[in-house]
């Protein structure tokens, strides 16, 4: 067994948190230069100019990108031959969540009780993880700050079978032509299918953490990637849904088996401010 | 071609927003009071209690949005627009009580539409997701009431060529619509 140190993993979680938040990964600030270069709307090409300003600004004076620096989400992948020792693995990402947030200059977003008081937490916790143990004795951490426009409009559709891609395709359609401009286009769009019903939201939120221009390694579904892809684009949302061509940057769907009776969906929105980090410890 | 910005100094008047049509980008100078969902509750409370409000709302301008915390030397954190049919249901109220503009993200409801027909006031988008950059544009900010709220306080912030983006004017045109359908294929 190796052993890691809980506090390595907090250290390690509260830089995350912090670059994460300051800083977008290069595939993403690519695919938005290609946007701006194509995008034909006037608006949206001078939104798309000030968008791509944004992440300069962003990451010279160590910024949060967006105000909404999101619930913290967090995909742990756990060597089986790891033990972590001091705290709880949970605990250490908490903490680490709490002293990024805080020392990060980062906004706290989350509220204790969802329905009666709704007080702030004050410190951005609990994170929500999802945790999963594989072989080998090294901690995948892959943090995703998730803002609250983009999750609002985010569905799940449990369809039959007979829907077939048609559906599949309907779905997805409908799901980013009825939340129009309140994710904050240009999208990236994470498509789950298959599973069931808590899965296929894994599924789909998962699918952001892919980089763009990745496609699903099964021919199928890749192509489907990029039908969708095309056919979002021609929905004239564009950015920040004021009218253009450049309504999403990529499409990427994960597929899981499922039950004969099932044909579970999922599309989880993703703005522009497409944060997402990972490390290896 | 787009036409050249607009600068505006708040408050703003009936001739002000009368002028604007969908499409104009504008940049606001001047003040611009924050109030995000929780503030907008009680404002309208106090407007229905025929209370004070904790501004003079004559020509004013309200941004929907919560900023992130405040680095030493800055004077407010990123703050970018967060969506604005959730204020739609109070809206109307603050519109009626003299707000000519309202700075936010995404389409809003008829009534508020048809609000800002009646009233004269505009709405304004501000582009969600660039909240590093817009905080540039800030050069003062205090909160004036509600500091219980935290990010949802409101804040009086003092902006220079704050950049805006008509989505909605006073003759009822709808950016939102009108850029979808011009762009569709």
């Amino acid at each position: 067994m190796r052993e890691i140190r809980a506090d390595e993993i907090k250290r390690a979680v509260k830089k995350l948190c912090m670059d994460a938040n300051y800083y977008l990964p290069q595939d993403v600030i690519d695919a938005l230069r290609k946007g701006y270069e194509r995008e034909v709307s006037p608006i949206g090409k001078d939104i798309l100019k000030k968008i791509l300003k944004n992440i300069e600004v962003a990451g010279k004076q160590k910024l949060p990108l967006c105000q909404d620096t999101g619930v913290a989400v967090f995909f742990i992948d756990l060597g089986q031959e790891v033990k972590i020792v001091g705290k709880s693995l949970e605990d250490a990402i908490n903490e680490g969540v709490r002293e990024g947030y805080s020392e990060g200059y980062l906004r706290k977003s989350m509220v204790a009780d969802p329905l009666f008081d709704r007080t702030n937490t004050k410190d951005n916790t609990p994170c929500i993880m999802h945790i999963r143990i594989v072989r080998g004795n090294k901690v995948r951490i892959a943090f995703v700050p998730k803002g609250g426009g983009a999750e609002n409009m985010s569905r799940v559709a449990m369809l039959k079978p007979a829907d077939g891609v048609k559906g599949v395709k309907r779905f997805v359609i409908q799901t980013v032509e009825e939340a129009g401009p309140n994710p904050c286009p240009p999208l990236i769009i994470g498509v789950g299918i298959g599973g069931d019903f808590e899965e296929v939201s894994l599924l789909a939120k998962r699918a952001l953490l892919r980089k763009i221009g990745q496609h699903n390694p099964n021919a199928r579904y890749a192509e489907l990637e990029d039908e969708l892809l095309v056919e979002i684009n021609r929905l004239g949302i564009g950015p920040q849904g004021l009218g253009g061509r450049i309504t999403a940057l990529a499409v990427n769907i994960e597929h899981f088996p499922c039950h004969i009776a099932s044909l579970p969906v999922a599309v989880n929105l993703q703005c522009h401010a497409a944060r997402h980090k990972e490390i290896e410890i | 071609m787009m036409k050249d910005e607009i600068r505006l100094n708040t408050p703003l008047s009936d001739e002000d927003v009368e002028k604007l049509i969908i499409g104009d980008r504008v940049l606001l100078n001047g003040i611009v009071y924050t109030a995000r969902d929780t503030a907008h509750k009680r404002l309208v409370e106090a407007i229905k209690k025929g209370k004070a409000l904790p501004f003079n709302p004559q020509g004013q301008i309200i941004y929907y949005a919560g900023p992130a915390p405040a680095k030493p030397g800055r004077a407010v954190g990123p703050i970018g627009p967060t969506t604005s049919c959730r204020m739609d249901p109070y809206a109307i109220f603050l519109i009626e009580a003299g707000i000519k503009g309202m700075i936010g993200k995404g389409s809003r409801s008829e009534e508020v539409k048809e609000a800002m027909k009646r009233y004269k006031a505009v709405y304004f988008a501000a582009i969600g997701g660039a909240a590093a950059l817009l905080s540039e544009y800030i050069k003062g900010a205090e909160i004036i009431a509600y500091e219980d709220l935290g990010t949802e306080a409101i804040y009086k912030l003092a902006v220079e060529d704050f950049p805006v983006i008509v989505a909605g004017d006073v003759r009822g045109g709808d950016l939102y619509e009108e850029g979808k359908r011009q762009y569709r294929i």
